[in-house]
């Protein structure tokens, strides 16, 4: 199979590549940019004119509810979204029901991304057994079966002797540990802790509660040099930590999960529980300083921290609800929204979402160098649309985003070389 | 229409006679709101009664609240006297459908039990839909059913009538 | 939507009653005129008034409270509502049964108003969402959120006594973190243009930038008490020792127990409020509570008024709404 995708701009952030140009994939794989391989004719031809080419998004925090959670989504479900979302790969983190702590749930899970054809999903290995926070999961068979990395899968290890000993034999083995900063004791609460929480009468959690575990996280990265990835971050004064360990040479790294660079607390008004999140929105200064970090690189990566839920699991009082937001559906609009923003611009948006990561997860891809897996997005950055609740591909309907006008939307995604979603009237 | 007070002269002299035929010496009037009450202000002064004057909103006695609902300025009745075997007499500015009158017995009622009740009121304009009669009437009128008949007040009270 | 707008119909009278932030003065007021109509209800020999004849309120309790039950069904029977009590945390939402589930299913019996307490903030409000367009819902108390129909009978008391808001100076002291009765109250003394509010509490026990709220912090019950008219003082549950907020009932009392000397630090004519059930001698003093200055059983009288207001007042909007959209 060959296609050459015609025409479009080509943003390749890894190699600093922006150029209106012809991309060639041949079997599965990026065969050229500009100037066709020898031997090329096309099977297949996009015409990609007035368009943005970029390398399939590559999402680092996707819950795909498979296995366990059925009855919010499947595998199928949300790599299919996905698709239609430009996104390639999904790193799924290991809170599943059982969770990713032996091989057989590893192989499970890729058998059913294979079935379902429609996006790359890598799976994170749990840290402890069973997230128990107790006793160490085995990493190094997990690391065999493919886990590009090791999480507590948003329950942090509470206790820091398991967790200096977690981190210790993960960097055995070089695995990359993916936290969730949150204490498990302060983090028990519903919203920010400031004045909206105070006016709803809603449990707070404060700044503290990230930050304290993160200080406390990297004096454990201090000693031991583990390569530390910060899942999620949500206040200023977190991405100030981040910072400053990175200016000190530690090997630490961070995202932001898009519906923080979007909103804040203020959302909360009305008891909105679509906007029940975990760590919470908070302050307006927090999310200035969140859109910071992302725009100077302190966070080298904007995830979309995809909770589909099913309905119910939103229809109830805001303490009742669960937390998380569906979020493959809208994680390239929004994130187009920081360029119109003025937060950055157009190229490191997209490095966030494909270079970034891939090198978060010390992976080769999210780029379109010759050679390269021919994971591909293609968006049309002038096409306005608006977001119904019908329109959401994820299962899970729980979006705060319905309702809001966008620039900017996928035409065809492609994984290795393959077509796998093309918007309508597309070929 | 204009002034009112040569109606309450009319219906002063009725009521004065009504009482002394029945013999009630010191009755006790509560006026309906609003005009009502501004009537029986000065029925009480040409009267000479000296039993403080009674007040009543029937706002919460109404039988359109499921239309209507209750009105924002509702006060609250005041009957500063004890209703028991007291000759009362009932005081309103227009008797219409009777429905009004009907809300003010019971609410009355709810006080105690009267040995009698009176009605007064100033203009009778007829079109009613329940059977309640006023024993002293300052002055009756035929009018339309779209029309309408106010009192405005309290000083000075004057009638208005706006037809349709 | 916020709450603020969604008990509101479109020409702003009230539909339901969830939360006092948002309303105007002419709201407040207008309940709190209504109420004193309805005040001398009980003094007549008929306790009893035909506005809400042929209505159906159903007490919709997800939290057990006798009292604040009682005083609404009381209020309801008062205005001839047929009145059915549900206390749903023993009942239907512990076999599963979600709570909309629950509301289609007692909406089917055809009423005309929820009177809703829950553990939950926000859950009136999600209630009023979900409920049919002809039901109105009065808040009894949600979570820490509100507690408005306490409020509203709060400063009804305190308008009853010291009329002059503008130079009211108001005390509140206590658990304010976990009050709903607070919030609301807050709130209310605010819209009404209450000259001072100062909240009075150990640092544990106030909501994070609680000043947002309008109002003066105060730890020291020593300075906070100085010169107010009102002291509201708030129950302090016993749970909060558990949850490591204070180190016991008897260091609070020392420190911000309402007893007669520090009672003295306010105006000599101060009245002193209580929300109810009040804890002897953790908060409040007995010789306090019941003393002359103590208006605690008033509020309990007066709360009867004050939901039949809001009540006839919610109930009689739907009415005109809905004639309105016919």
């Amino acid at each position: 199979m060959q296609t050459v995708i015609q025409g479009g701009r080509v943003i390749d952030p890894a190699r600093r590549i922006d150029v209106v140009a012809d991309l060639f994939i041949v079997a599965g794989r990026i065969a050229g940019l500009g100037q066709a391989p020898t031997g090329f004719v096309a099977d297949q031809i996009i015409d990609a004119r007035n368009r943005i080419v970029c390398p399939g998004l590559i999402d680092l925090c996707a819950r795909l509810r498979e296995p366990g959670q059925e009855h919010k989504a499947t595998i199928a479900s949300e790599s299919a979204a996905a698709a239609a979302g430009g996104i390639t790969t999904l790193v799924c983190p290991p809170d599943t029901d059982p969770p990713i702590d032996e091989p057989a749930v590893v192989e499970w899970i890729r058998r059913r991304a294979k079935a379902a054809g429609q996006a790359r999903v890598l799976t994170l290995g749990a840290l402890t057994h069973r997230l128990h926070g107790e006793r160490l999961a085995e990493m190094a068979a997990l690391q065999e079966v493919g886990c590009v990395g090791v999480s507590d899968g948003g329950h942090p290890v509470a206790n820091s002797r398991v967790l200096r000993r977690a981190l210790e034999y993960a960097a055995t083995f070089h695995l990359t540990v993916f936290l969730t900063p949150l204490d498990p004791e302060l983090g028990h609460g519903l919203a920010h802790e400031g004045q909206i929480a105070a006016r709803l009468g809603l449990s707070g959690i404060p700044v503290a509660a990230e930050t304290g575990i993160i200080a406390r996280d990297l004096e454990l990265v201090r000693d031991l040099g583990v390569r530390v990835h910060f899942g999620r971050l949500s206040s200023a004064r977190a991405v100030e930590l981040i910072a400053r360990a990175q200016a000190e040479g530690l090997p630490v790294t961070a995202d932001a999960a898009i519906h923080q660079l979007h909103l804040s607390e203020i959302d909360l008004t009305g008891f909105d529980s679509r906007c029940h999140v975990h760590p919470p929105l908070r302050s307006l200064r927090d999310k200035e300083a969140l859109r910071a970090g992302v725009a100077d690189g302190v966070l080298g990566a904007i995830c979309s921290d995809h909770q589909p839920h099913e309905p119910d699991a939103k229809q109830a009082p805001f303490g009742d609800t669960e937390p998380g937001i569906s979020g493959l559906d809208t994680l390239l609009a929004l994130s187009l929204r920081l360029v119109r923003d003025g937060v950055l611009p157009l190229p490191a948006v997209i490095e966030r979402l494909t270079h970034g990561p891939a090198r978060i997860l010390g992976l080769d891809s999210g780029q379109l160098g010759v050679g390269a897996v021919a994971d591909v997005c293609i968006f049309d950055p002038d096409i306005d649309w608006r977001l119904e609740p019908g329109d959401l591909r994820s299962r899970g309907r729980n979006s705060p985003f319905t309702g809001w006008e966008w620039q900017g939307r996928v035409t065809h995604t492609l994984l290795e070389g393959r077509i796998v979603y093309a918007a309508e009237g597309e070929n | 229409m204009g002034d009112a007070e040569f109606l309450i002269e009319a219906l002063a002299g009725q009521l004065r006679e009504l009482l002394t035929r029945r013999g009630i010496a010191d009755p006790a009037l509560v006026g309906i709101h609003t005009g009502g009450v501004w009537i029986a202000e000065r029925l009480r002064r040409r009267l000479g009664i000296l039993t403080p004057l009674g007040q009543m909103d029937i706002a919460f006695y109404r039988d359109d609240f499921s239309r209507i609902g209750v009105h924002p300025q509702v006060r609250p009745s005041e009957l500063p006297f004890d209703v028991d075997d007291r000759h009362i007499v009932l005081i309103d500015d227009v008797l219409y459908t009777g429905r009004t009158i009907r809300a003010a017995l019971n609410e009355l009622f709810d006080y105690g039990r009267p040995a009698s009740v009176l009605l007064a009121v100033l203009v009778d304009r007829g079109g009613r839909e329940v059977p309640i009669e006023a024993n002293a009437i300052g002055t009756r009128l035929e009018l339309p059913s779209g029309d309408q008949i106010q009192l405005s007040g309290p000083d000075p009270l004057q009638l208005h009538l706006r037809t349709t | 939507m916020s709450a603020a707008h969604l008990q509101l119909d479109r020409q702003g009278r009230l539909l339901h009653f969830l939360t006092v932030e948002g309303l105007t003065r002419r709201h407040l007021t207008e309940i709190l005129d209504t109420a004193e109509s309805l005040h001398g209800v009980a003094e007549r020999q008929v306790k009893k008034l035909p506005t809400l004849h042929g209505k159906t309120v159903v007490n919709l309790f997800f939290e057990a409270s006798t009292r604040t039950r009682t005083t609404f069904e009381l209020a309801a029977k008062r205005l001839s509502a047929d009145v059915l009590n549900l206390n749903i945390a023993t009942s239907s939402a512990v076999k599963g049964e979600s709570l909309l589930d629950t509301l289609r299913n007692i909406e089917a019996m055809q009423c005309d108003m929820f009177v809703v307490r829950h553990e939950q903030s926000g859950a009136a409000e999600f209630i009023a969402r979900h409920v049919k367009p002809h039901i109105a819902v009065l808040n009894a108390g949600d979570g820490r959120h509100a507690h408005p129909t306490q409020a509203m009978l709060d400063v009804f008391t305190i308008r009853r006594h010291k009329p002059d808001f503008p130079s009211l100076r108001v005390a509140i002291v206590g658990d304010l973190l976990h009050s709903r009765v607070a919030r609301s109250l807050i709130h209310a003394l605010n819209i009404l243009g209450a000259g001072e509010i100062r909240v009075i509490a150990p640092r544990t026990l106030l909501p994070a930038q609680v000043e947002t709220l309008g109002v003066q912090v105060f730890h020291d019950p020593r300075l906070g008490l100085r010169e107010v008219d009102v002291v509201v003082m708030l129950r302090l549950q016993r749970e909060r020792m558990e949850g490591a907020l204070l180190p016991s009932e008897s260091e609070f009392f020392q420190r911000y127990g309402l007893t007669e000397e520090r009672l003295a630090l306010a105006q000599p004519d101060a009245i002193v409020m209580h929300p109810g059930p009040i804890n002897r001698g953790v908060e409040i003093d007995s010789r306090v509570a019941d003393g002359p200055q103590s208006v605690i059983l008033e509020q309990v009288t007066n709360g009867i008024a004050v939901r039949m207001a809001i009540m006839s007042i919610t109930l009689g909007h739907h009415a005109r709404s809905i004639g309105e959209s016919a």
